[in-house]
């Protein structure tokens, strides 16, 4: 064992008290340092933390920004999401590989720069983008890339390329980012003044019941997707018996075409923290913990500086506001590139230095979440609707929405639009209105909550947004009438086989054969059988998969099948002489031809 | 009126599954009487004249050859049958397909224990079909109407196939007959 | 004392304890419901998705989904089936499995699985994926080209032999069985005895020299389809 390699992580696992549930930390700060968490490290660690080193092993190999390889002293990952293709990555992406004389997935000779790709960063609003370490660049050009480049090459500090800041708290001494907040609508609820403190005070005036109560009187829904009444779950958390609880803020935002909560994080960590805390009061929680995406890194000093002084005004701490018996304090977990750990119980898995795999259901979350204890696994703007609630009163919130979705609800467009950014509207307003509100009037499809959403055509667009038509956490992807319709439903299956954690066998394996067989058809070799085949394979990916992913991963070719069927049937042809159409001879048997250096007297 | 008239070749194959057929013994009689041979090692016929009831393929498709003689079967034959693993999944031939051609080639023509090869050359023979860049299952090249598991299937599942189909019933295999080995 | 726990399965009345899985109390009532990651002496793992029945209309994993009292649980219907024949087929076509001369063929769950369905090729295009063999070891094979991740392994080392051999690294199609050393099965504690090495429900972990002992024609699954004996399978 080298002397080097333990001096730089003795001290890492002993700041963690070499504990197993903080795995994730530790090879987050070896990732970091020595750019790589090598066979040696693996084995050091595991005899730190006293397990097996394949355990280790294990969980370094899940995680996309985790690598057993080391990395450049730089790592460039740009965002390869369809709308980040749509505005041009692409080419970014090829700028940087020449400027390189790297493709993607390598590093320099040097060992100084390392290039990839990753899904959706949460900048879709202003793609193409990409991260650079922690450090997010956006509106990427080709020229930007070159120069890029050769700033890096000059000095490797990614923070120097950052010349002007974002507006808001992007341009915090803390974040000092260059992305912009694109808040194009505030409503009533969310993006609204807020003074921190308010909403807690009252929350604390009343009983933890109360507090649920008032939740479930104001019909807030969850704004992470699923849409499961808030207080209920808080009510079901809270019942389980046991010494500890926990809240859990979900702030992983994997779902491609979503930044809202970037923004709620950005400009409205006050009123979040604050609606842990009054969740934390509610279910008899002493911790709460914000599960950080590793995309969102560079927001991470300045959320642990609102923490701090939050602490410092007694918001959060012993005894919080004075509240006798009433401890809470919150502390951020960093993710490490999954979008299945936005899942709740893959969420808890990762926060216990565990591979993000979901767990099995039933024990759900309310009766044994982390480390067993029953927690509440909430998002980030759920969480900021509660604070509101608390501020305002379950009444006023109810008042906005309809009677079944109560409330606002941000949304994230991007895409064809002339007005990417987030709007606050209320719930039930049609996706026409969002349209036309965005500039995009023109849209041939909406892609209403992301990949495993629905994609919506405009027979449909008088319908709304909300619990009963179109649930979502608030992605919405803008398809213009030039966009081909299939090439983005394989961008997002692509995004799928990427993601899924590969425990169950249909999503696993389900979600390569949906891709092939979309692949089959963009190569104008589909069959008219290839939609049957499709429609059936899709609801078993459908239907036996174990989690939400593998549930709603065959939804873009469910939905388009259903709503654009003509974008396949146009594709298709009847295969002649009883062969198969995507068998081609001349590409079979192209290598050989290219070996023996003879012509195919066949094909 | 004339016989139904059956095909068979082997492809990718060890000529098992042909043994196989003949294992359905003196049935081997009633078989004649019930169908005629026509394009098939067993009679050595070599090319298609008249269309056939029902082709069986023994074997994948390894090379350049044995596609045409699948497309060919299937443009001559009403139905066509994959008769064992080989031309069901590749078979023992698609062990290679996890290992690149090249790599292949050089140890089959030039790196091997047991190869005299002083050219290190890789042949260029038209006698020689160039190999596709894996084993393809039948069914992936061209549309197979059943498939009979086994390596090889007995000889049971064979002589149960051809009676349905001579009766002019789909093939359905009883438990015992499905068989992967 | 154990409350008693009624629900429907297939139409028909079916008695458990409460906290049984429905796999369970199918079990006990004598009714087989086809599986593959689940073994009795192993906490349910509910991978595999083979044992997927309709609870009150919604998919859930047998091997996972406790009994309730009222619930109607579908499994022998066609739909059901359908479901657990696509999962079989992309068993087959994700890993490399050539029956012909596996030393697992006849006994192996996944191949008596596909009899069981009457598979006799599946729909899904083959994917020959590349994977890795270790035969390091001296008295075991690890032959990932037929490894199902189902996960035995791994719960049978933790649980049953207090070791930590096995573990999966990778995750999606990429993800894999590894053993706990760089350098393969022979430097790990893994023993020819330990459970771990015989829970493998395919022939991924074999014991070295002691392959086709039984003759074709006696082996487990030669006549009798799997589960065809009411009690569960998987206690070999
Ligand atoms: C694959 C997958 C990814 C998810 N990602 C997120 C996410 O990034 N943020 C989120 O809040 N919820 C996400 N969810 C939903 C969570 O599982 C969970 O329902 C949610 O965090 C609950 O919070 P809510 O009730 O406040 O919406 C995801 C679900 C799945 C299946
Ligand atoms: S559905 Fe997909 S992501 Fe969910 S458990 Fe199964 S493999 Fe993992
Ligand atoms: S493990 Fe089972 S299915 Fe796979 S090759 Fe062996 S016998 Fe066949
Ligand atoms: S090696 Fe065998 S027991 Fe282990 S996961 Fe693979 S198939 Fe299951
Ligand atoms: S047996 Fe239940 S999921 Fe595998």
């Amino acid at each position: 064992m080298s002397e080097r390699i333990k001096a730089v992580l003795d001290p890492i696992c002993r700041e963690v008290g070499n504990d197993r549930t903080s795995l994730l930390d530790i090879l987050r700060e070896v990732q970091h340092r020595c750019g790589g968490v090598s066979g040696e490290a693996v084995d050091l660690i595991a005899k730190r933390l006293n397990i097996a080193r394949v355990e280790v092993e294990s969980v370094v190999s899940f995680y996309a920004f985790l690598s057993d390889k080391p990395n450049g002293n730089v790592v460039i990952r740009i965002c390869d999401d369809i709308i980040d293709r749509m505005h041009g990555s692409e080419t970014v992406a090829r700028a940087f590989e020449s400027e390189l004389g790297i493709q993607m997935g390598q590093t320099t000779e040097d060992g100084k720069i390392s290039l990839t790709h990753t899904p959706c960063i949460g900048m879709c609003d202003q793609a193409p983008a990409a991260l650079i370490d922690d450090v997010v660049v956006t509106h990427l050009s080709s020229d930007t890339a070159r120069s890029i480049v050769a700033e890096l090459r000059e000095n490797p500090d990614p923070t120097r390329l950052v010349k002007e800041l974002g507006n808001g708290n992007n341009a915090h001494d803390l974040v000092s980012s260059m992305v912009q907040n694109n808040i194009r609508l505030r409503g009533p609820v969310l993006l609204a003044d807020f003074e921190p403190g308010t909403a807690l005070k009252k929350a604390l005036s009343l009983s933890p019941v109360e507090v649920i109560r008032n939740v479930k009187t104001a019909r807030l829904r969850g704004r992470g997707g699923a849409g499961f009444p808030t207080g209920m779950k808080w009510e079901f958390t809270r019942a389980t018996k046991a010494d500890k609880r926990y809240i859990i803020c979900n702030a992983d935002e994997g779902e491609p075409g979503t930044f809202k909560d970037r923004v709620l994080l950005t400009e409205y960590p006050d009123l979040l923290f604050e609606g842990m805390t009054i969740g934390g009061y509610a279910i008899g929680a002493a911790e709460g913990i914000v599960y950080l995406r590793g995309e969102y890194a560079y927001l991470r000093k300045f959320l642990e500086s609102v923490l701090e002084r939050r602490r410092e005004e007694g918001l959060i701490g012993k005894n919080v506001c004075g509240v006798e018996d009433f401890e809470f304090d919150i502390r951020i977990q960093m993710g490490a590139g999954a979008y299945i750990c936005g899942e709740e119980t893959a969420l808890i898995s990762s926060c216990e230095g565990l591979r993000g795999d979901p767990k099995n259901r039933p024990p759900f979350p309310a009766q044994s979440g982390y480390l067993g204890y029953p927690s509440s696994v909430n998002n980030v703007e759920t969480l900021c609707c509660a604070a509101r609630i608390m501020e305002h009163g379950p009444g006023w919130f109810s008042s906005h929405g309809t009677d079944r979705s109560a409330g606002t609800k941000l949304l994230s467009i991007s895409g064809d639009c002339k007005r990417p950014g987030i709007y606050e509207v209320s719930l039930s307003t049609s996706l026409k209105e969002i349209l036309s509100l965005a500039g995009a009037e023109d849209a041939q499809a909406l892609q209403v909550g992301g990949p495993s959403g629905q994609m919506v055509g405009r027979q449909e667009f008088d319908k709304t947004i909300c619990y009963d038509d179109f649930a979502t956490g608030g992605s919405m992807m803008v398809f213009g009438p030039q966009r081909d319709l299939l090439e983005v439903v394989h961008a997002f299956l692509e995004f799928f086989v990427e993601e899924s954690c590969g425990y169950c066998t249909p999503c696993r394996v389900g979600n390569v054969l949906l891709k092939q067989g979309i692949e089959k058809i963009l190569d104008g070799k589909g069959e008219p059988a290839d939609l049957p085949y499709l429609e059936e394979l899709a609801q078993t990916v459908k239907m036996a998969s174990r989690c939400g992913l593998g549930q709603t991963s065959p939804n873009p070719v469910l939905s388009t099948l259903k709503r654009f069927r003509s974008e396949y049937e146009r594709r298709v042809k009847p295969a002649l002489d009883g062969r198969q159409p995507d068998f081609d001879l001349s590409e079979a048997v192209a290598q050989a031809v290219s070996i023996v250096g003879r012509e195919s007297t066949h094909s | 009126m004339s016989k139904p008239k059956i095909a068979t070749t082997s492809l990718a194959g060890c000529f098992g599954c042909h043994m196989s057929l003949l294992d359905i013994d003196e049935r081997i009689l009633e078989l004649a009487e019930l169908v005629e041979f026509h394009k098939s090692p067993i009679n050595d016929i070599k090319s298609f004249s008249a269309q056939c009831a029902v082709g069986l393929i023994e074997g994948g498709c390894c090379n350049e050859e044995n596609v045409e003689v699948l497309r060919a079967f299937r443009s001559n034959c009403d139905v066509l049958i994959s008769v064992g693993d080989c031309a069901i999944m590749g078979g023992i031939p698609a062990m290679r397909n996890m290992i690149p051609l090249e790599e292949c080639l050089q140890e089959a023509f030039v790196d091997g224990p047991t190869v005299h090869n002083p050219t290190r050359a890789i042949p260029n023979d038209v006698e020689i079909p160039l190999l596709l860049d894996k084993v393809y299952p039948c069914h992936e090249v061209v549309k197979i109407d059943y498939h009979l598991p086994g390596c090889p299937p007995p000889a049971d599942t064979l002589w149960e196939a051809l009676v349905a189909l001579l009766n002019n019933k789909p093939i359905s295999l009883p438990y015992d007959l499905i068989k992967y080995d | 004392m154990e409350k008693v726990v009624t629900f429907l399965l297939d139409g028909e009345v079916i008695q458990g304890q409460e906290g049984q899985s429905i796999m369970q109390a199918a079990d006990k009532a004598g009714k087989y419901i086809p599986r593959l990651c689940a073994h009795k002496d192993l906490t349910p793992h509910g991978s595999c998705r083979i044992c997927t029945v309709l609870v009150n209309g919604r998919p859930q994993s047998a091997c996972t989904q406790p009994i309730a009292d009222g619930i109607l649980v579908e499994s022998e219907t066609p739909k059901v089936n359908q479901l657990r024949t696509d999962i079989i087929d992309m068993l087959f076509v994700e890993g490399n499995h050539f029956c012909m001369f596996c030393e697992k063929s006849g006994n192996c769950e996944l191949q008596a699985l596909a009899y069981r369905f009457g598979i006799t090729a599946p729909k899904y295009p083959y994917q020959f994926p590349q994977r890795d063999v270790d035969a390091s070891h001296p008295d075991i094979f690890l032959d990932r080209d037929r490894c199902v991740l189902c996960g035995r392994c791994v719960r049978a080392s933790k649980e049953l032999d207090g070791k930590n051999v096995f573990q999966f690294v990778g995750r999606g199609v990429e993800k894999r069985i590894a053993v706990n050393s760089e350098k393969g099965l022979k430097d790990t504690d893994a023993d020819v005895v330990d459970k771990a090495i015989s829970v493998c429900p395919v022939g991924a972990i074999l014991k070295k020299r002691v392959g086709y002992a039984v003759p074709v024609g006696r082996r487990l699954y030669d006549h009798q389809p799997i589960g065809s004996a009411s009690e569960d399978e998987t206690t070999k």
